[in-house]
């Protein structure tokens, strides 16, 4: 029978399955973090048990972590909770163990969905968890990927297994040629934009289409990052050259037989011609405006050259009663054009738009240009120490010096405003993460979801601007 | 994992959708190591006048008289009524441990996101789907009635009225059910398989080496 990619990365890992379909399915890699597994160890420390498997695990500290100050070690880190943390998982990387473990401070350290992939930790056919909803990343290599919680962190060190059942399979073509200066983000934005935040709950999505496939592995990672968004724990994307191109040559990829012996495997994983999606959405690529967000829900989105909407227009009253609240909070009126939004800071980074190409496309917008006056602060993060490197080798970061933006050091940071970057009160921010939720990047804090593209011709303008327009 | 049997518990009602995980524990609260101690800041943004952080002292902090946890008819509360897509966004379960730290006991909602409805029943939090119109009418109830109880039996798989007077049935997963009526140990009952786990995992090494390099 013929089989949907998510059929077959399900079927390879099944290890048992009860009569009502509820399964256990096997995990090849386990990406820890220090916000979401403390619990985890100490609840396997209190029952006695151990790793099944240590050498799945690959761990970093990310959210906590300052983005400024890493001179002073460990000390950089002001806040006692946050450092204890941190520590936290030093210790349980010393007594538990891993395949490997990048700590603060390393130059290989960075967010867990940008290092799992640049370092070929994330492979095709593989099932990857995380304490992390944005574990569904990894999908864009063909895995099934998703976020857990700390129950399950523990029962997967434990038993290197998830209880759990077979989602629906939906599939989201986007088809034809994605406009000049429309990225991947655009693209997810206008998914969660037309299926809605609970759009695809209780199914993992596989993205194809011929826009999908001329998506480079940064872009199919920034899609299927936001596969959550859509309220989809996994998303994921068929293998193709692209995918073993990125892989080829990296720290744990496969090397020499084996390689083609991967290859040859990976080739198999994508969906048969005539498999069955329980739900199908198709999206024209060449549709696809820059999109912003307007509200504080990833579904609240328009096109660029849009306004924010008008609340007497919807009939649902639930709804509704949303859009006024969403405007309330983001003190907007309706009908504002989104031009006229007008920005006091502008976050570039987060495990949906902080790898290099992310920042090359942000760069380009940058070039001999200034941040203007009333944008405070303009940051830019990038997502691993190696990120970083690469990017300062390419002489990104002068660009985004000389323009005016902070050049700071990787992690999640301001996406979730665990560490000290963060929006005042009030603070309104074009950002490329990916959560508009109220108090998100701090309380009182206003988002605005955009590309990386886009978040830099924002902070060039002072207000959105569409960049396609050269501004 | 702690039982669920059947409850008897005054409804709160919170109406608003796509109440995301964020919403129900701010991010500064996450720096814990422990599971336990996440009431006090349960929805602490809109629950409290004053920005919360960790170690302050809740109990003298401005509360916001306005939402519905801080009205003295809903004290005690242990069953919460949500609207659709209750749980959104992050995966942490810091959600459903603040949920249980304050006292409740289920969640009842029209949909939920699925990583937070997986965490709830680790946690003996039963998380209830009922219908968009039997949830209406629950916070229909709820406003009319101070003192507005349920009665939730799992065994049964009900959501009934203290009078009886209405009952809604409920589906829940039977594996599900099983272990929360019984407050299983899941990990245990895994490691009853791992004879099969370690089995699948020699072939799985022998067929693609690279994967356990």
């Amino acid at each position: 029978m013929a089989q949907t990619l998510y059929d077959k990365l399900w079927n390879s890992h099944v290890v048992h399955v009860d009569a009502d379909g509820t399964a256990l399915l096997y995990v090849d890699r386990h990406l820890v973090h220090e916000v979401t597994s403390p619990q985890a160890y100490d609840g396997l420390k209190l029952a006695g048990r151990k790793p099944w498997r240590a050498g799945s695990v690959v761990a970093t500290a990310d959210h906590n972590t300052p983005t400024t100050g890493w001179e002073q070690g460990i000390d950089g880190i002001r806040d006692p909770i946050a450092r204890l943390q941190v520590e936290t998982l030093d210790k349980n990387m010393r007594e538990f163990g891993a395949k490997v473990y990048f700590p603060f401070l390393d130059r290989r350290q960075g967010i867990v969905h940008v290092i799992g992939p640049e370092n070929g930790a994330t492979l095709p056919g593989m099932t990857v968890v995380c304490g992390d909803s944005h574990t569904s990343t990894h999908g864009a290599f063909g895995c099934l990927a998703h976020g857990i919680g700390t129950s399950e962190v523990e029962h997967v060190l434990a038993t290197q297994c998830l209880i759990t059942k077979k989602m629906k399979n939906m599939r989201v073509l986007v088809e034809g040629p994605l406009a000049r200066g429309v990225t991947a983000k655009d693209v997810a934005l206008a998914i969660i934009g037309r299926i809605g935040t609970a759009g695809g709950t209780g199914c993992a999505i596989e993205f194809a289409g011929s826009a999908i496939r001329s998506l480079s592995m940064e872009g199919r990672m920034t899609l299927c990052n936001m596969a959550i968004e859509a309220g989809a724990r996994a998303g994921m994307v068929a293998v193709d050259e692209t995918t073993s191109q990125y892989l080829r040559g990296r720290p744990f990829s496969p090397a020499g037989p084996e390689w083609d012996q991967a290859v040859a495997y990976w080739s198999m994983l994508r969906s048969d011609p005539d498999a069955k999606f329980e739900r199908e959405v198709t999206l024209e690529a060449r549709a696809i405006k820059p999109q912003v967000t307007w509200g504080t829900s990833p579904e609240m989105v328009v096109p660029v050259d849009e306004t924010v909407p008008d609340p007497d227009n919807e009939k649902d009253a639930v709804k509704r009663e949303g859009i006024e609240r969403a405007l309330v909070y983001m003190g907007l009126k309706p009908r504002t054009r989104i031009s006229d939004i007008r920005l006091d800071k502008v976050f570039i980074g987060s495990c949906t738009n902080s790898r290099i190409e992310d920042l090359r496309s942000a760069a380009a917008v940058v070039k001999g240009r200034r941040v203007a006056r009333n944008v405070r602060l303009a940051m830019v993060v990038p997502g691993s120490g190696l990120v970083k490197a690469q990017a300062e080798q390419e002489g990104l970061d002068r660009i985004f010096i000389d323009a005016g933006f902070e050049w700071r050091e990787p992690g999640c940071s301001m996406c979730l405003a665990m560490n000290a970057d963060r929006l005042e009160p009030g603070e309104r921010c074009a950002s490329t993460s990916n959560r508009n939720f109220e108090g998100r990047q701090g309380d009182g804090g206003r988002t605005h979801l955009v590309s990386p593209a886009m978040a830099a011709a924002a902070a060039i303008a002072g207000h959105f601007v569409d960049v396609r327009s050269g501004f | 994992m702690q039982k669920f049997t059947r409850l008897d518990g005054l409804v709160a009602p919170l109406d608003r959708a796509n109440v995301d995980t964020d919403a129900i524990i701010p991010k500064q609260f996450l720096k814990s190591i422990k599971r336990t101690g996440f009431g006090p800041n349960l929805f602490d943004a809109w629950r409290y006048l004053d920005h919360g952080e960790p170690g302050m002292d809740n109990a003298r902090r401005p509360i916001n008289p306005d939402f519905f946890l801080n009205q003295a008819r809903y004290k005690g509360t242990e069953i919460f009524l949500a609207r659709k897509n209750f749980g959104c966004g992050s995966s942490r379960e810091h959600a459903p441990w603040a949920l249980i730290d304050y006292g409740f006991r289920c969640v009842i909602a029209p949909s939920f996101a699925d990583i937070f409805f997986g965490n709830c029943y680790k946690n003996g939090l039963l998380p209830v789907v009922l219908a968009e119109a039997e949830v209406d009418a629950l916070f229909y109830d709820c406003a009319s009635f101070p003192g507005f109880r349920l009665v939730v039996d799992l065994e049964q798989q009900s959501v009934s009225t203290t009078d009886g007077s209405r009952r809604y049935r409920f589906e829940v997963d039977p594996f599900r059910k099983h272990s929360l009526l019984n407050g299983l140990d899941e990990i245990a009952l895994t490691l009853q398989h791992a004879d099969e786990i370690r089995a699948f995992e020699a072939a799985r090494r022998e067929q693609f080496p690279w994967l356990f390099r």
